[in-house]
Order: structure tokens, then C-alpha cells, then sequence
């Protein structure tokens, strides 16, 4: 509870601004509405309200500023409105039994989710091989390092499209594998940079005491690199695996996909829907939230084993 | 006829080459140690005494000179589990028990798991540390985990001892009492110790030989052969021999000193 505390602190202070913020988002789509509608506002004309700054208009139409929450396509939705649009596509769909139906979240995110696994397990396997062959071989670091970092200066949003478009032109069907080509393309850095740092933790007198015990390569990795290397390794997994949740949702985006998160994204933003953008948006923040905490959870129960919690 | 000793160095040389030059760590140094010797090795800071124990473990190549370890080439003898290296940090891994730690060597060399149990029991007692076989590292006080680290390094039998500084970061009580212990192990187990310090009282108390070493370039300037009994109580450090002997130390020490200022 004590350690609930300060985070829901925060949680209500961002929704105390994010409220706040309402009115002045979306007091001109409000007046433009009401207008159309027949009602008076004051000035009135969207061109002449267009040369007046945003609390003007709010101190001009106090009374529709009590709209500004209740819009049904705001530039900006209140954080319940997001709520109820969130639950409407997801918990309300279970209970209706149709869960898993093409226009609820929960589908969409178990789309997301599938490939972000994918990727996250490929990106793993590639900085683990990686931070070992770095390990071993001197030279590697000098070979590989550098295209490493070179590959993470590239927007991913611009390779995104290739990666489909060459993949399918290698007849490689569904979006499953590209996808989770670029989800892997983005949280293999953190993990290979977080265990080429844990796996060379070690002291020289830690090594050296091997040494004496005439142990070999493959010895002092198994008992003493890798176990050495476990705290660097949780902590590069939860920036990967957020890493590749980002590179799935990227993913979906340009590709035409039409299904999950980035997918719902995309489509809320072309049929001008924003409540379904932002539910969409909220639903990967909690995938990721839950993707952490999971990792956190199995960090735990390691450490614990190895007497690490005090 | 006595037997061939245990270590035997002759001519000895280092030389680390550096950014900024050469650096002599070992030269010309030539020692013998016989089989269940306690030698200390004892001088100012950088006078070789940790790169002349590392030689002898084969963690450091000499760039000159013979050393043999039981007659073997040190890396001959290494694989030949020849000896257990204590450093000075404990350096016990803290994600393994004592037990596990000291279990650690035994893995390695492939020892079964019936022989391991065994042998972890055996060296705890001997180190008087039974019943923490399941603790954590960072439960232990300082003391404790170093005599867990000196547990570590007799769980695979090594005739040889070689130990870099064990007690230099515990207070005096604690080292004191730990002195005693190993004076007793030494005794039980016939090994043959090879021990750095930089405490004149310690290395008197402990030795059957003591060599003294002078730095720039490191080398040996006196070799004293110990007059007094194996069988040491903690107050024969107030006897007249211990103290003539603590002389002759601080003498040598002080030599080498004066020689450098020259
Ligand atoms: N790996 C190395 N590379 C270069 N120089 C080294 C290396 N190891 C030791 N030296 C140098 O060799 C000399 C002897 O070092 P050594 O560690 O053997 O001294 P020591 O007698 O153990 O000193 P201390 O009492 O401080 O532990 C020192 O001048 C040291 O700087
Ligand atoms: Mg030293």
C-alpha cells in the first residue's frame, strides 16, 4: 500500500491536468458543433473565431464549456471517455461473449502481443549470441559494434515499410515475420549492450581464481559470466521487451495490417475516430505495463533463489 | 638426503612492459621451499611479493629464470591441482551459499556429488564454520567469509597453500584469532603455505622461514630461517626469540629502504 501511494499521487495529478486540458482542445471543434447545429455562440463564423486565441472563446462561451467533456470525436478525450471506450471494446465484449471478436481490443492485442513475443524472443537470441561472441572474441566487438550502433540510428518507422515489402517479395506470407523482424530490429541493442556489460562484470580476481581451478572456457562462462551477468540481464529484458512492443506496434502501422494495436491506430486516425485511437493507445501502455511486471515478477523469484533479497 | 623441494625458483625475472617503460617486478630471484614450510613473504608495497606467488600459480608468465612446483612447469602443476590460491578479498560468489561456494572447485574438477557433500562438511569443520553451509555470503562477517574463501581453497586436497594478503582487511582481534586457526590447520594438514603479508608480527608468528623482499627491482634481500617451535602459543609473541627475529625482519626492511634512498 505504502508503495501504491506515491504512484496513484501521481496518477491523479496527471488526470487533474490532463481534465484541465480539455476545455482548451476542444473548445472549437465545441462551438463549431453547436453552431451547425443552429445554436448561438459567440463570436459567431468559424473564420472569425479562427483569429481568436483559445480563452478568449472559452471566456466568451462559458456555458458550452461543460460540453467540451462530452464530445463524441474531441481532439483531446477526457480520461474517462478513453476509459469507457477502452472497456466498451474489451470487458463489455466478454461479457457479451464475444471477446475475441475482429473489434475488440482484447483480440487486437493478442495479435500484438503474439508478435511482440516473437520478435522479443528473436531480438534475445540475437543480443544474447551477440554479447557472447563479443565476449570471446575481441575482434567481433571491433567487427560488430560499430553496425550495431549504426543499425540504431536508422528511424525505424522508414525501414518498417522495407522489411514488408522485402519480405514479401522473398514470398514470405503474412505480416507474423516482419513484424517481428522489426520488433527484434529494435530491442536486440538493449539486451546486447546490457549482457556484453554484464557478462564482462566479473573481476579480474574472480577470473583469476577460476584460473586457478584450470576451468574451462566453457566453465567460467556457466558458473561464473553468465550467473554474474543476471542483475544487467533483468534490466536490459524490460527495456527490451518494451522495445519490441514499440517495434510490433511500428510494425502494424504502415503496412496496411488490419489487425492489432498499431493496426487500431492507424484506422481510428483515417475514419477520424479519436476515442478509438486513444483506447487503442491506452491498451498498449497497459500490455507494456503488464509485460514489465511480468519480467519484474520472474526477476524476483531469481534473485530470491539466489539469496539475493534481503 | 633431503627430498627435492617443493618450490624452487632460481634466477627468477619479470619485467612488465608498461605504457611509461619497463617494470622490473621480479629479478634474479632464487628461493627453494621445502615440502610442509610455512614461508612468508613480507615488503613494501611493490617489491613482487603478489607477482612472485602468482608465478608460482601460473597465473603470471617470468620472462626469465626456472620455476618448478613439485618438479612441474607452474602450469604443468596447476592442472595438476597443485595448490589453492586465497586472494586477498574473499571474493566469495554472492549468489552462491558457503556451501555452494565452496563447492565450486569441486564441480569444476568433476568431483561426484556424494564426494562434494563430503568434502564440503570436511573443510567447514576445519575452518570451524559448520552450519553456515547454507548461508549467504553477506550474512558472514568479514572474518567468516575469508575463512569460507581458505575453505574454498583446501576442499580439493592441494598439498600447496598460496595465500595473497588473506587477513590484511581484518581488524586485529579477528586476525589474531585467525592466525592461531591457521597455524593449527597448518599442522593438522601438513600443507606447504606459501603466505604475503605486510605485518612483521604476523609473519613472524606464522613462519618457519621468512623471506624479505625490497622493491625496485623486486628481489629477495634476506631469507630467515625461524628458531622457533611448531607448536606456537599466541604469547610467544612477548618471548625474547620472537622478538630478536622481529628485529632481524625490520632491519632487512629497513635496508631496503635506505638502499632505494641512495
Ligand atoms: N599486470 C601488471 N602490469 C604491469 N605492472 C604490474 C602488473 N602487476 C604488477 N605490476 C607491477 O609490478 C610491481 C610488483 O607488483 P606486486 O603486485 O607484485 O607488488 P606487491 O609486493 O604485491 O605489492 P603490494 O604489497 O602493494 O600488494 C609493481 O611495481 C607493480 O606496479
Ligand atoms: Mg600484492
Amino acid at each position: 500500500m505504502r508503495a501504491a501511494l506515491p504512484v496513484l499521487v501521481v496518477l491523479a495529478l496527471i488526470g487533474a491536468l490532463w481534465y484541465a486540458a480539455v476545455p482548451f482542445m476542444n473548445i472549437r471543434v465545441s462551438l463549431d458543433l453547436a453552431e451547425r447545429m443552429g445554436e448561438t455562440v459567440e463570436p459567431e463564423g468559424v473564420n472569425v473565431r479562427r483569429e481568436l486565441s483559445v480563452p478568449t472563446l472559452l471566456l466568451n462561451n462559458p456555458g458550452r464549456i461543460g460540453e467540451t467533456f462530452r464530445l463524441e470525436r474531441p481532439r483531446l478525450p477526457t480520461p474517462g471517455q478513453v476509459l469507457s471506450e477502452l472497456w466498451a471494446t474489451s470487458g463489455a465484449m466478454v461479457l457479451e461473449g464475444r471477446g475475441f471478436s475482429k473489434r475488440s481490443l482484447i483480440y487486437h492485442g493478442w495479435i500484438t502481443l503474439r508478435s511482440t513475443l516473437s520478435g522479443f524472443a528473436l531480438g534475445l537470441a540475437l543480443g544474447l549470441a551477440g554479447a557472447v561472441a563479443i565476449t570471446y572474441a575481441r575482434v567481433v566487438e571491433r567487427s560488430l559494434m560499430p553496425w550495431a550502433i549504426i543499425s540504431q540510428t536508422i528511424p525505424i518507422v522508414a525501414l518498417a515499410p522495407m522489411i514488408v515489402v522485402l519480405s514479401s517479395q522473398i514470398g514470405v506470407e503474412g505480416r507474423g515475420l516482419p513484424k517481428a523482424i522489426i520488433s527484434a530490429y529494435l530491442c536486440y541493442f538493449p539486451i546486447l549492450v546490457g549482457m556484453v556489460k554484464g557478462l564482462n562484470s566479473p573481476s579480474d580476481q574472480q577470473l583469476d581464481l577460476l584460473k586457478t581451478y584450470s576451468a574451462s572456457g566453457f566453465q567460467s562462462f556457466w558458473k561464473l559470466r553468465l550467473p554474474a551477468s543476471m542483475p544487467y540481464l533483468f534490466a536490459s529484458l524490460k527495456v527490451g521487451i518494451a522495445a519490441a512492443l514499440v517495434g510490433t506496434i511500428v510494425g502494424e502501422l504502415p503496412t496496411g495490417a488490419i489487425s492489432g494495436l498499431g493496426a487500431r491506430i492507424l484506422i481510428g486516425d483515417q475514419f477520424g475516430t479519436p476515442l478509438a485511437i486513444w483506447a487503442a493507445l491506452l491498451a498498449a501502455a497497459i500490455l507494456a505495463g503488464l509485460l514489465v511486471t511480468a519480467l519484474d515478477m520472474v526477476q524476483r523469484s531469481v534473485l530470491r533463489r539466489r539469496g539475493m533479497a534481503a | 638426503m633431503t627430498a627435492a623441494p617443493v618450490i624452487s625458483a632460481k634466477d627468477l625475472s619479470l619485467v612488465f612492459h608498461t605504457g611509461d617503460g619497463d617494470v622490473h617486478a621480479l629479478k634474479d630471484v632464487t628461493l627453494d621451499i621445502e615440502k610442509g614450510e610455512f614461508v612468508s613473504f613480507i615488503g613494501p608495497s611493490g617489491c613482487g611479493k603478489t607477482t612472485f606467488l602468482r608465478c608460482i600459480a601460473g597465473l603470471e608468465q617470468p620472462t626469465g629464470g626456472t620455476l618448478t612446483v613439485n618438479g612441474l612447469s607452474p602450469d604443468a602443476a596447476r592442472r595438476a591441482r597443485a595448490y589453492g590460491y586465497v586472494f586477498q578479498a574473499a571474493g566469495l560468489y554472492p549468489w552462491r551459499t558457503i556451501g555452494g561456494n565452496i563447492r565450486l572447485p569441486l564441480e569444476i574438477m568433476g568431483f561426484s556429488r556424494a564426494e562434494q557433500e563430503e568434502r564440503v562438511a570436511r573443510v567447514l569443520e576445519l575452518v570451524e564454520l559448520s552450519g553456515f553451509e547454507k548461508k549467504f555470503p553477506w550474512q558472514l562477517s568479514g572474518g567468516m567469509q575469508q575463512r569460507a574463501s581458505i575453505a574454498r581453497a583446501l576442499s580439493f586436497d592441494a598439498d600447496i597453500l598460496l595465500m595473497d594478503e588473506p587477513f590484511g582487511a581484518l581488524d586485529e582481534i579477528v586476525r589474531d584469532r585467525l592466525n592461531e586457526e591457521l597455524l593449527q590447520l597448518w599442522a593438522r594438514t601438513e600443507k606447504t603455505i606459501g603466505f604475503v603479508t605486510h605485518s612483521i608480527p604476523e609473519a613472524v608468528y606464522l613462519s618457519t622461514k621468512i623471506v624479505v623482499m625490497s622493491p625496485r627491482p623486486g628481489r629477495i634481500t634476506d631469507v630467515i630461517d625461524s628458531p622457533l617451535p611448531r607448536e606456537r602459543p599466541l604469547d610467544i609473541r612477548d618471548s625474547r626469540e620472537f622478538i630478536e627475529i622481529a628485529h632481524r625482519v625490520r632491519d632487512g626492511l629497513r635496508a631496503g629502504h635506505a638502499e632505494e634512498a641512495l
